[in-house]
């Protein structure tokens, strides 16, 4: 392995190319520990706003009207609004409302670390597109299906899970696929608020190293891994779930 | 018309003015009391202006930002789209190298995060460029704007492509029989056509654009969100005054965004492709 870190450092040497995340145990580290918050992160908000996705458009074919109107109204503001702005409120509006904690120590600290604010705004700003997202899938399953699962007795929940889920799921797999996509690339904006993730950790290190243009490539080729891997892991998926005869 | 969709088209909604309804404005006005009466009962006790006087106070300034806003969103949209179509139409040339070319770049600003993009155009572009003798200043918020235009350079050009390949392959063996040129099928028959059917996905990217300028904030670019923590700081640094400031911003981009969301639905249910 030294080999390969001196390898490294010939290279910087030789050509200028500042890689310290390989050679660099200090930085290595800093890097490793900033794609797992990544990866964490992605993962986390993925689950949370496929849960919000899920319950919200079951909410929307509710009878009562107010709550079909609550989750237009939360829809409509976290679809046209900037999700950095939604972040800032989130962290540090609502933050600064809340009461604060007394820790181990006795040390006040906030109830919410800036993580926990940042999965909690980036899930329910992918959430709220993941509501239109299942509502279509939900609208494309046919009625027919519906109805013979209550001629069979099943109430309109476990029909919900049961019968129109799955197929909905299936049906709209392609545009979940992509808002997921688009909420990993979305969690660099955690960033801004401090959370040491792959973006914070490679502006940390580009300024003690200063190799901007090298950290810079790296990230732009890490996202390009991510996304790329979070598009084959859905298309397993999509490949495993698929039942023939249903969907395109 | 869920029985027979094949043979009855349900005739397109009404056009409606993409006006906010009651429930959304109601809804705002709650949150914003909401917030505003949580700073005002913090604030009551140590005799601070009342929340919505400093909000109105501030409105020329935060307005101001907003309108810069708008103004690098159109610009990057501008640049963003010329460039994008050039791209798009490079993935339908008959030359292999150059669909290729074109296929990559699209794939790449698309997959990276405009944050990380932003910050490559912040970085990496000089802060002046000499063409000839004269030197052109570079400043950060036209940095920035290019760095915009980069992730909406590809997305268009996946519209473009996605809106061409749409087009039926008939009407181009039809137009080649009609002894039109390549470039005259493309320019007269297809692209017309291309259109209606381009503008409401490029409609959403315009929208995502506007709420992305934010971001500039983030690589110190003066706009909105600069100048909301700036009021912040002037008014005293009062932690229960964020909520207020933030939601004001929030409220400012759904009301700018949330039409164009509107009218994009509507356009998508009017131009539906009827094969």
């Amino acid at each position: 392995m030294e080999g390969f870190y001196d390898w490294f450092r010939w290279l910087y040497d030789a050509t200028g190319i500042n890689l310290t995340i390989i050679y660099d145990a200090f930085d290595r580290k800093r890097m490793i520990s900033g794609f797992w918050m990544t990866v964490r992160l992605c993962l986390i908000c993925i689950a949370l706003s496929v849960a919000i996705g899920v319950v919200g458009a079951w909410l929307q074919g509710s009878r009562l009207k107010w709550t079909r109107r609550g989750v237009q109204t939360f829809i409509a503001l976290f679809r046209d609004t900037p999700p950095l702005v939604q972040i800032y409120f989130f962290y540090f509006g609502l933050g600064a409302l809340l009461p604060r904690v007394e820790n181990a120590y006795g040390i006040p600290e906030p109830v919410l670390t800036n993580v926990q604010w940042a999965v909690l705004s980036l899930s329910l700003f992918a959430g709220a597109f993941n509501v239109e997202i299942f509502r279509s899938g939900i609208e494309a399953v046919p009625k027919a299906t519906v109805e013979a699962a209550e001629a069979l007795g099943y109430s309109r929940l476990r029909a919900y899970i049961h019968v129109v889920l799955p197929l909905a799921f299936r049906i709209c797999l392609p545009a979940l696929n992509n808002n997921i996509v688009n909420l990993v690339k979305t969690t660099t904006l955690a960033y801004a608020i401090a959370v040491p993730e792959m973006l914070y950790v490679a502006k940390q290190i580009w300024s003690d190293a200063t190799n901007v243009p090298e950290m810079m490539v790296f990230l732009l080729l890490a996202y390009v891994f991510l996304v790329g891997w979070v598009v084959w892991v859905m298309g397993r998926i999509e490949r495993a779930l698929k039942v023939p005869g249903i969907g395109l | 018309m869920k029985v027979l969709p094949v043979i009855l088209r349900p005739a397109p909604a009404p056009w409606r003015a993409p006006v906010l309804d009651r429930r959304h404005g109601l809804f705002l006005a709650l949150g914003l009391v909401l917030a505003v009466g949580a700073a005002e009962a913090q604030g009551a006790a140590a005799a601070h202006p009342s929340v919505l006087a400093t909000l109105w106070r501030w409105t020329p300034l935060l307005m101001e930002g907003f309108v810069f806003n708008i103004a690098i969103s159109l610009l990057a949209m501008a640049i963003g789209t010329v460039m994008g179509v050039l791209l798009g139409l490079g993935q339908v040339a008959p030359s292999a190298a150059l669909r290729r070319v074109a296929w990559f770049l699209t794939q790449f600003f698309r997959n990276a995060p405009w944050l990380v993009l932003l910050f490559f155009a912040m970085f990496l572009l000089p802060f002046e460029v000499r063409v000839g003798g004269v030197t052109i200043p570079l400043p950060g918020w036209l940095k920035a704007t290019i760095g915009f235009s980069l992730p909406v350079m590809a997305n268009t050009a996946e519209i473009v492509r996605g809106a061409i390949q749409s087009i039926p392959f008939g009407q181009w063996e039809a137009a080649e029989s009609l002894a039109f040129s390549r470039r005259r099928t493309l320019w007269m028959i297809i692209l017309p056509q291309c259109v209606k059917r381009m503008l409401p996905p490029w409609m959403n990217l315009y929208s995502l654009v506007t709420m992305a300028t934010v971001l500039a904030s983030v690589v110190g670019v003066t706009e909105m969100l600069t100048l909301v923590s700036e009021v912040h700081a002037a008014e005293g640094g009062r932690a229960e005054l964020l909520a207020p400031l933030y939601g004001y911003a929030l409220i400012c981009f759904f009301l700018y965004c949330y039409p164009i969301g509107r009218l994009t639905v509507h356009l998508e249910r009017r131009f539906q492709v009827r094969i």
